[in-house]
């Protein structure tokens, strides 16, 4: 009987059915027989705007690069010149721009040293519930909002805040003012010296470098350390020899995300530093109070130049595929 | 009477791989249609030229005499059981089945109707809530096919339908297509690169290879009277022989072939018969199958159970009725 | 790292872990506590006492209701745009093959990969040298030219995980394709979409490098907070907002990360 439900009118239906009615149908119908016109309607938009609106403007912020400013009347003189490529290489311009980098290269470091731990608890040790946790509590403060986490530190760091509090209540204050009173990374106090911007750097980035080296680490089979140890290898040993060396892509992989974040941050070194200068900042002090928009131009093409050379050297170790 | 469905010189090659190339075929209304071949011969892109997910490269496709060239598969009367069934996870099992009958705009009652009335059809009444994910193997290849058929295509493409599921379920199953394809009259096409399956259940069959038709016949043509010496290799592994071995048995000089069933074995060695040695045995349940070497010819023949089987090693004569040895042509 | 004897770790490096952790999550905390200091003019530890009179005081802030409705709008436009944008290049890189894809991809990932302030001194000059007033929709731009990555990467995620047979078996059985798109696609990639968007929106909402440059005079929440770090005049009320915004930035991660963990984890390193 259910037989005859299904093959009912089956002889009297067309083979090919008619076109939907209407424009969709049409529409439709002409999609399906060019996918080229498809494909140019789902790109199209999105390539309007990042391809023309987003690259159009850094092309065109490139470019000012080679406009200079005319130092009588202030105004952009837009003849092609490296003379603020030479006003960049200036003694004062290049002392922010290694200070900057300096920074860039501790920050990564401290904060693959940081990370290395819980990266690697979470992904040899966590397990189930654990796993879904550790997951969160790395994912929590990578999104939380920046400028909360850096006004989170400026309370901690300022002269009357807890970490003050807690050196004077371990009988350390001693020790707090002996760092804050030598020069360079010492100050006034913790949230106008470099130690503070250094610290404020690796707190906010060290999210973006747990999860490369997580992800790294979670691909190292656990017998292969069970391996290196049973062959009667120190746990320093196994670290240097095997687990570090198949660590190293995810680490690159970080490191891609501190260094740049730390070369084009402005923010962290404004609010908890000193007043000397970082890239970021002498950016937006240049195409801002200065209105020097070449300089401020030639400015960010050094941290695009180093990422440059950055990321090319972290392709070739294969350290994308850690991403 | 027109054809349910054919390809006239039709070719549909993706740069220099020619995955079907010139075929002429043409398929019967109400036919159950075989196609069999090697991996890479073609079969697929075949059912998708009939689906409409390729278009021809050159030649024409049509079906119950309309045109379909550059018509998409959704205006094509004609519905697909994918090999990996394609059911949609997001929909319970009664709206996968519905699914057809939904976006031709039918009401929901009467097309929830339909489907209970599919999924009795294909024996799961009562499967409508789950989710494909609570379904096994077997279940979700009947749900495909009653998604399929509750939309009374004119021909339904079955692409190895059973190529997933275990020994026994795919021997039910096989009865049961059969049984559901006479009983609906739908023209069936059936994709599979497994000879017992092609033969048991086709009406014709078709042998790809190299994306062409090397024979197209009834399933005893195929089996006893292979055209080439593919189709005698490829369909129930006969024993092909050279034409100079043909030439002293049946005085043609043509390549022929042989079935190992259709072989005798003699211990006897005196008398008339190809003599041989026992090169090895495989124990089939049903019969064993003898490697035999002949001269530098190897040869296979099945001893069905019960029979004495000779031993590794032992020299045999071999005999066969001379009209099964079967003539074929060259390389077609 | 898959082991297949389950140990317990080395005491170190459990303390290393837990150290590393709570560094994450303490400063964060510090803000719960601040919001009910009763001290108005400095940062001082321990708080001399507690109150909840500073939430009343931001409830009655103009300044403050101003900036964030100006930020709720921005997010929510932004993550519109970047919700057709996204997925329109997902479903383009994913589901066809044609040359150049792989610079697609590289071209969504640009606005976030290269500094913030590159691609906010960039679109500040594009709308200089265009002579383009700054305005809601100049902030709108910046925000959705980064946003679309999240809601791109969330989406091709999925589509990688959807069998394209599916499309293919819709077709077949007779919906075309904006059928297909309604009944098939939209409901197989919609929690991921929701995911992605939720993600943009909680970028867009705490944006703040890019939006100094191309913001004028209007202030977004972020900005009346920079604004507050740079020069402190009210900080009771500041604390309150920051843990507010804390409060709100939780949830749509929580809702993200719940939507998505089935198979593909939401792309942190979108951000
Ligand atoms: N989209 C495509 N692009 C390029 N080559 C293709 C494409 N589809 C199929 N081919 C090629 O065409 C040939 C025939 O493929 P087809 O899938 O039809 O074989 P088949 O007979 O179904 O094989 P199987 O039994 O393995 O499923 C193969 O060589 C295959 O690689
Ligand atoms: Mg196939």
């Amino acid at each position: 009987m259910s037989v005859q439900a299904v093959s009912g009118a089956s002889d009297v239906a067309a083979a090919i059915l008619p076109r939907r009615g209407g424009f969709a149908g049409a529409l439709s119908d002409l999609l399906w027989r060019k996918p080229g016109l498809l494909l140019f309607l789902m790109l199209a938009p999105p390539l309007l705007w990042l391809g023309v609106v987003y690259i159009g403007s850094l092309i065109a912020l490139l470019a000012q690069s080679f406009f200079s400013i005319d130092e009588f009347s202030g105004l952009i003189s837009r003849e092609l010149t490296l003379k603020t490529y030479g006003d960049l290489f200036q003694p004062a311009n290049l002392d922010i721009i290694v200070r900057t980098v300096t920074m860039a290269a501790l920050v990564t470091l401290a904060s693959a040293v940081v990370a290395f731990p819980i990266a690697y608890y979470a992904a040899r040790y966590a397990r189930g519930k654990w796993k879904a946790l550790f997951y969160l509590g790395v994912m929590l403060p990578l999104w939380s909002s920046y400028l909360v986490k850096v006004y989170a530190w400026k309370l901690i760091l300022a002269k009357e805040g807890i970490l003050t509090w807690v050196f004077a209540k371990l009988h350390l204050s001693w020790l707090l003012d002996g760092w804050l009173s030598l020069p360079v990374v010492g100050g006034n106090s913790l949230s106008v010296s470099f130690t503070g911007t250094f610290i404020v750097f690796v707190y906010v980035w060290l999210p973006f470098m747990i999860l490369p080296i997580q992800a790294a680490l979670e691909r190292v089979p656990g017998n292969l350390v069970e391996a290196s140890s049973d062959l009667g290898a120190s746990p320093g040993q196994t670290f240097r020899n095997v687990l570090f060396p198949l660590a190293l892509p995810g680490i690159v992989a970080g490191s891609i995300f501190t260094f740049s974040l730390t070369l084009g941050d402005y923010i962290i070194p404004q609010i908890i530093g000193t007043s000397r200068l970082f890239i970021g900042q002498a950016v937006y002090a240049q195409q801002g109070t200065a209105g020097n928009i070449p300089l401020a131009a030639a400015f960010t093409v050094v941290p695009i130049v180093i990422m440059g050379f950055y990321l090319w050297g972290a392709k070739r170790m294969g350290a994308f595929n850690a991403l | 009477m027109t054809p349910a469905v054919a390809f006239q010189k039709t070719s549909r090659h993706f740069g220099a791989v020619r995955a079907v190339d010139a075929v002429d075929l043409e398929i019967k209304p109400g036919e159950f249609f075989a196609m069999l071949g090697p991996s890479g011969s073609g079969k697929t892109t075949c059912l998708r030229l009939i689906a409409g997910f390729e278009q021809p490269t050159a030649g024409s496709i049509s079906i119950f005499g309309e045109r379909a060239e550059g018509v998409p598969p959704y205006r094509r009367n004609v519905n697909t059981v994918f090999q990996d069934y394609a059911l949609f996870p997001h929909l319970n099992v009664l709206d996968n089945v519905a699914y057809g009958l939904m976006v031709k705009g039918v009401s929901r009652d009467e097309r929830h109707r339909a489907a209970e009335d599919a999924l009795k059809l294909v024996q799961l009444p009562g499967y409508g809530g789950r989710k494909p994910g609570q379904l096994s193997g077997g279940q979700r290849q009947r749900v495909a096919l009653a998604r399929a058929l509750v939309n009374k295509p004119k021909v339904l493409l079955l692409d190895e339908p059973l190529g997933a599921l275990d020994l026994k379920l795919r021997e039910s199953m096989q009865e049961e297509l059969k049984q559901l394809q006479k009983a609906l009259g739908i023209t069936f096409v059936f994709v599979t690169h497994d000879q017992g399956e092609a033969l048991s259940m086709a009406d014709r069959v078709a042998v790809f290879n190299d994306g062409r038709i090397m024979q197209v016949g009834a399933p005893e043509d195929i089996y006893q009277r292979p055209a080439s010496r593919f189709v005698a290799d490829f369909v129930g592994s006969s024993n092909v022989l050279p034409p100079d071995f043909v030439q002293r048995y049946a005085g043609e000089r043509r390549w022929g072939s042989l079935r190992p069933e259709q072989i005798r074995i003699r211990r006897d060695t005196s008398g008339d018969g190809v003599a041989a040695r026992v090169v090895s045995r495989h124990y089939l349940g049903a019969a064993t199958k003898l490697s035999l070497d002949a001269d530098g010819l190897r040869l296979h023949a099945t001893v069905p159970s019960g029979a004495a089987i000779p031993e590794d090693g032992a020299h045999v004569m071999l005999t066969f009725n001379r009209d099964q040895l079967h003539l074929m042509e060259e390389q077609a | 790292m898959r082991s297949d004897r389950s140990q317990s770790a080395p005491l170190g490096i459990k303390i290393a872990a837990a150290v590393g952790l709570a560094f994450l999550h303490l400063p964060i905390l510090l803000i719960f506590v601040y919001a009910f200091t009763t001290e108005e003019k400095s940062y001082q530890w321990p708080p001399p006492g507690l109150t909840t009179q500073w939430f009343a005081a931001t409830w009655a802030r103009p300044d403050v209701w101003q900036a964030l409705g100006l930020s709720v709008q921005v997010a929510a436009i932004s993550t519109a745009i970047a919700l057709v944008l996204g997925t329109l290049c997902a479903a383009a890189v994913s589901q066809t093959r044609f040359f150049g894809r792989e610079a697609i991809s590289l071209l969504v990932i640009l606005p976030i990969a290269l500094p913030g302030i590159i691609t906010g001194i960039a679109l500040r000059s594009a709308f200089s040298l265009a002579e383009i007033p700054f305005s809601f929709w100049t902030i709108v731009l910046g925000h959705a030219t980064f946003c679309v990555v999240v809601v791109y990467n969330n989406a091709v995620a999925r589509f990688r995980r959807t069998s394209g047979s599916l499309i293919e078996a819709s077709m077949d059985l007779g919906a075309d394709g904006f059928q297909t798109f309604r009944h098939v696609i939209l409901p197989n990639i919609g929690t991921a979409l929701l995911a992605g968007g939720m993600l943009a929106f909680a970028l867009s909402f705490d944006e703040v490098i890019v939006t100094t440059f191309t913001a004028g005079q209007q202030q977004t929440l972020p900005i009346w907070m920079l604004e507050e770090l740079v020069r402190p005049r009210q900080r009771p009320v500041t604390n309150v907002v920051a843990m507010v915004v804390v409060l709100a930035t939780l949830l749509p991660i929580l809702a993200a990360y719940y939507l998505t963990r089935e198979g593909d984890q939401i792309a942190g390193a979108g951000k």
